[in-house]
């Protein structure tokens, strides 16, 4: 008989549920139960580089907003340096990068503060224009869902993105732009599961 | 030298597929344009580290985490343990693990769940732990009862404890869900069945594990968590540039 491969196989995923709260964000949930909830913070006092808003609704395909979704957020410093021993280079001090966001139950409105990111370099030396990577979870979503956020003020670079210039839909690349509100440093960026400006999920 | 590089692409042959209509919900929040298949760049093969500083040792007690003085939540008192191991099948060592859960009566602490089960005023339903050296977790909690949800008219949840691990990687990020060998509502459950492949059912079964057992006081279920694996190779992997 022909040898086996011997690797295992990964767990399947299952939906957060609606309940997602009490394990990643009890205080949302409504109690109060360890010394600190991770993921409160995700830019620190020290760092470098403009501190920014991030706003948005997740709707659903019958255009209504989704109320009880998780986010997370995962992002570079202002230097395109991520807080990871793999990646070269060094972030600021309480610089962790990464953060939980929490819709508003009635509203399903969320937000979160941060610094704007630096370009980070991608595959083959090619430059990729600053973003956040989101990953969301939520009751009826069986398999977490990745995108990526880029910033409206950064036309050229975002031209320019080995990771939009993937995206063959042109028109489908607007759905990964987050669009600086006038006289602000705050961004909206809504998320679409579905429909025709359906937003660009990746499978990374 | 061998360098770390991509990870495996996800199996999404035994993944839920995004679209399950006899699990409700997922008709209006699945996306219906293909995703967009990426190469790992330094944004995915990076992803958010944990200390031991981050979480204190009682959180993997769901015994004592939420009790009142000497009090203990109602239920039957289990230990849930088992190694986080990549598709390699090495450990995945330090990584943060967080479940939660309903109570024995099968109803949650949060202010959205108004089943009519009681709320147990020592159990508040969530615990973390880092995995050790080995891969290694555990926590000691009450086994979760079933719970009635709105999707047929009669669907029950079998017994279940959510769980998230972060791996290494925000590619290795993963939410699942454990079940209990031999509970007979897995096979009727709209969610389970999302998952098209029996074997990576079976993957997500706890089983009774008399060796883990605390004899007089409480019992165990081993239950083991694979995260994608990752390639070594020993060319220049271009990640990075060249
Ligand atoms: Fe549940």
């Amino acid at each position: 008989m022909r040898q086996r491969l011997d690797y295992l196989k990964e767990s399947p995923s299952q939906t957060a549920g609606p309940y997602v709260h009490i394990g990643l964000a009890p205080g949302a949930a409504g109690f109060d139960i360890y010394r600190n909830e991770l993921g409160q913070d995700i830019a620190g006092t020290e760092a470098k580089g403009e501190r920014i808003r991030i706003e948005g609704v997740v709707i659903d395909g019958g255009g209504s907003p989704v109320k009880d979704v998780l986010l997370e957020a995962w992002q570079a410093n202002a230097d395109g340096i991520y807080a990871h021993p793999e990646h070269p280079g060094e972030v600021e001090n309480g610089f962790c990068g990464w953060g939980r966001v929490i819709t508003d139950f009635e509203t399903g409105e969320w937000a979160f503060d941060t610094v704007k990111p630096g370009p980070v370099m991608g595959r083959n030396g090619q430059m990729m224009a600053p973003h956040i990577n989101l990953w969301i979870v939520a009751r009826g979503i069986n398999i977490g869902l990745h995108t990526r956020l880029y910033f409206s003020d950064e036309a050229e670079a975002n031209a320019n993105d080995p990771i939009i210039n993937l995206i063959e839909w042109t028109d489908r690349r607007e759905t990964l732009i987050a669009i600086r509100q006038a006289g602000s440093s705050s961004y909206r960026f809504d998320i679409r599961l579905q429909g025709d400006d359906e937003t660009v999920f990746f499978d990374i | 030298m061998l360098k770390p590089a991509e990870f495996y692409q996800r199996d999404r042959e035994r993944h839920p597929p995004a679209l399950t209509k006899d699990y409700k919900t997922s008709v209006k929040r699945s996306p219906q344009y293909a995703l967009i298949s990426l190469e790992n760049t330094a944004s995915e093969i990076t992803g958010p580290v944990f200390g031991h500083a981050d979480i204190d040792p009682i959180d993997n007690d769901l015994l004592l985490n939420y009790a009142q003085d000497g009090a203990s939540p109602i239920g039957e008192r289990i230990i849930l343990h088992g190694r986080v191991l990549d598709e390699n099948g090495r450990p995945v060592p330090n990584t943060l693990v967080e479940i939660w859960q309903a109570n024995a009566g099968g109803r949650y602490r949060h202010k959205k769940d108004t089943y009519l089960a009681p709320i147990d005023p020592n159990f508040g339903g969530c615990g973390r732990t880092m995995t050790d050296e080995n891969g290694y977790y555990y926590f000691r909690t009450v086994k979760p009862g079933a719970y009635p949800w709105r999707n047929w008219v009669n669907n029950w949840r079998p017994a279940h404890i959510h769980l998230s691990v972060f791996g290494s990687a925000f590619a290795q990020r993963l939410i699942t869900q454990c079940y209990f060998e031999g509970d007979p509502l897995i096979k009727k459950c709209p969610i389970v069945a999302t998952i098209p492949d029996d074997d990576a059912i079976e993957q997500l079964i706890a089983v009774l594990d008399l060796n883990a057992t605390i004899p007089l006081d409480t019992i165990a279920y081993k239950f083991d968590i694979v995260l994608r694996g990752r390639r070594s190779t020993l060319f220049e992997n271009r990640l990075e540039g060249n």
